[in-house]
């Protein structure tokens, strides 16, 4: 059974300090339901992408919560939470995406959502996605590991700190243009070349912040959204997995897991990389941007960098990548960003994206965990 | 966290992984299934070797005790090791030849357990002093 996204919402990204978890959720959630034109009691599931409410919030059990506050207590639908780092939104989504194409049910809503500043430590927490024993142990967080693999890459095909630069400045750019993005504010090449390293070779401005934020999606079968809306957006969506520990893997330059789950997800679709017009990639670091270019089959190994010194995956370019600002800056908050991107793809698949608008029929996500122990991968067509 | 850092002080206190006689695969840290022959694998404890050369490092910056170098290390059968290495930042290449030591890697504030693990040095030999 074909699924569809009938219905999108997104609160804002970011330091968002008056607000609380509860509130960040329901904003997303109502936005999504009120896009989809149901009502609350014709949603059948709910799905929850979350890393970490356990440590950030204190409060586990947040699918219930979130069902409970969202309204929907008295219907007593079940909720489900699902975790895969930060690749625990785009989880959500294929757990719901499965729900509708098992013909189980018809009508469910997968959503995303961190708050990660009621807390202190936000990057030690993020970092618990490595394995804590044989990783972190030694003194490694996510960028340092992302460091290993970017200076060997860099090393082994001629890139350089410039198009890592190249990035940041890129995603910087398209995230003025997007109401809720985090930093809706340029920088330059010599702005992220002169920020403090934090793993050479990446620096700060390499980095996407750890941000506040929620985002929803209705999807429904394809014979429902045709009587909800004009304008469904059908997916299809694969996931795979890798060894949590960069030592254990075999080819430290591709990640495995965004290869398996890209070419499952091209053939359930039935397209290939060349038939994907815009995508929205994981970019918790600049160089995973350029790295993912490559082991989703837009460039060959070791050519990701052309892309972005050649403006391809510019706004303008024939493969525009993160039209929303990305991580980087639109924001990432955490178990939020794979659905978020899947706002996006949807709202520039259906010409809603305002001054992002690129010209686009079939979109790609990939949400990554991690360091790519976990990958999912969705496509979209009009 | 204590328990965790007890059950595995074998592992931290000097390079042992695993084996497995069926794929003749080595494992670090060890592994008590293989990921190749999974139920048909013959899985043994076994010494790993002391040196190997880097593969990758980063300097870390912005954390307790920074900066610091982390580094992937090859060891000389080819088992790969992420560790920290206990050398100056400016010292560090790729390729360079290391061999593993055992040192001091943090503690529970004042009274609390100190974490003791192996980490890497360069290799003796060629005129090295290690600073710590």
């Amino acid at each position: 059974m074909r699924v569809a996204i009938i219905g999108v919402g997104c609160s804002k990204f970011g330091e968002l300090w008056e607000k609380s978890f509860r509130e960040i959720y329901l904003e997303a959630g109502l936005k999504a339901i009120e896009d989809a034109g149901i009502e609350g009691k014709e949603i059948e599931a709910l799905y929850v992408g979350n890393m970490s409410s356990g440590m950030y919030l204190n409060q586990e059990h947040v699918a219930a919560l979130i069902a409970d506050y969202a309204g929907l207590a008295e219907l007593g639908i079940p909720a489900v939470r699902v975790e895969a780092a930060d690749a625990s939104g785009g989880l959500a989504l294929k757990e719901a995406y499965m729900a509708v194409a098992s013909g189980i049910h018809k009508i469910v809503v997968a959503a995303g959502v961190e708050k990660v500043t009621d807390v202190g430590d936000a990057m030690k927490i993020a970092s618990s996605s490595a394995d804590q024993e044989w990783e972190c142990f030694a003194g490694a967080n996510l960028p340092a590991l992302y460091a290993l693999i970017a200076r060997l890459h860099m090393k082994r095909f001629g890139g350089k700190e410039e198009d890592l630069a190249l990035v940041a400045v890129k995603n910087h750019k398209n995230a003025v243009n997007n109401p809720i993005a985090q930093f809706r504010r340029e920088i330059s090449v010599e702005e992220v070349l002169n920020s403090p390293y934090i793993a050479e070779p990446l620096k700060v401005l390499d980095s996407a912040p750890i941000s506040d934020g929620a985002a929803a999606i209705v999807l429904a079968s394809e014979e429902v959204a045709r009587k909800y809306t004009d304008t469904p957006v059908f997916i299809e969506c694969a996931q795979a997995s890798d060894y949590v520990a960069l030592q254990n893997r075999k080819d430290l330059l591709t990640m495995n897991a965004v290869v398996k789950a890209a070419r499952e997800a091209y053939r359930r679709a039935k397209v290939g990389a060349k038939d994907i017009d815009i995508a929205e990639l994981h970019d918790s670091f600049t160089f995973a941007e350029i790295l993912e270019y490559e082991d989703l089959g837009f460039a060959e190994k070791g050519k990701g960098y052309e892309l972005i010194r050649e403006g391809v995956t510019e706004i303008g370019g024939d493969l525009p990548v993160n039209t929303s600002g990305g991580l980087k800056a639109c924001g990432h908050a955490i178990g939020a960003t794979g659905i978020r991107q899947a706002v996006e793809i949807v709202q520039q698949l259906r010409n809603e994206a305002g001054k992002r608008q690129v010209d686009a029929e079939v979109g790609l996500s990939l949400n990554i965990g991690g360091t790519g122990a976990t990958a999912i991968v969705t496509i979209y067509k009009r | 966290m204590i328990p965790r850092f007890w059950r595995k002080i074998k592992y931290r206190y000097s390079l042992r992984g695993t084996h497995c006689k069926n794929c003749n695969s080595y494992f670090y840290p060890p592994r008590d299934l293989c990921p190749n022959c999974r139920r048909k694998g013959i899985i043994e404890e076994v010494n790993l070797p002391t040196c190997g050369r880097v593969l990758s490092y980063t300097v870390v910056w912005g954390e307790k005790g920074s900066p610091y170098v982390i580094a992937l290390i090859e060891l000389e059968n080819k088992v790969k090791i992420l560790s920290q290495l206990a050398c100056r930042p400016e010292e560090v290449y790729d390729g360079m030849e290391v061999e593993c030591t055992f040192r001091k890697y943090g503690e529970d504030g004042d009274a609390g357990i100190i974490y003791y693990g192996t980490k890497f040095i360069p290799k003796r030999g060629d005129g090295y002093v290690s600073k710590e």
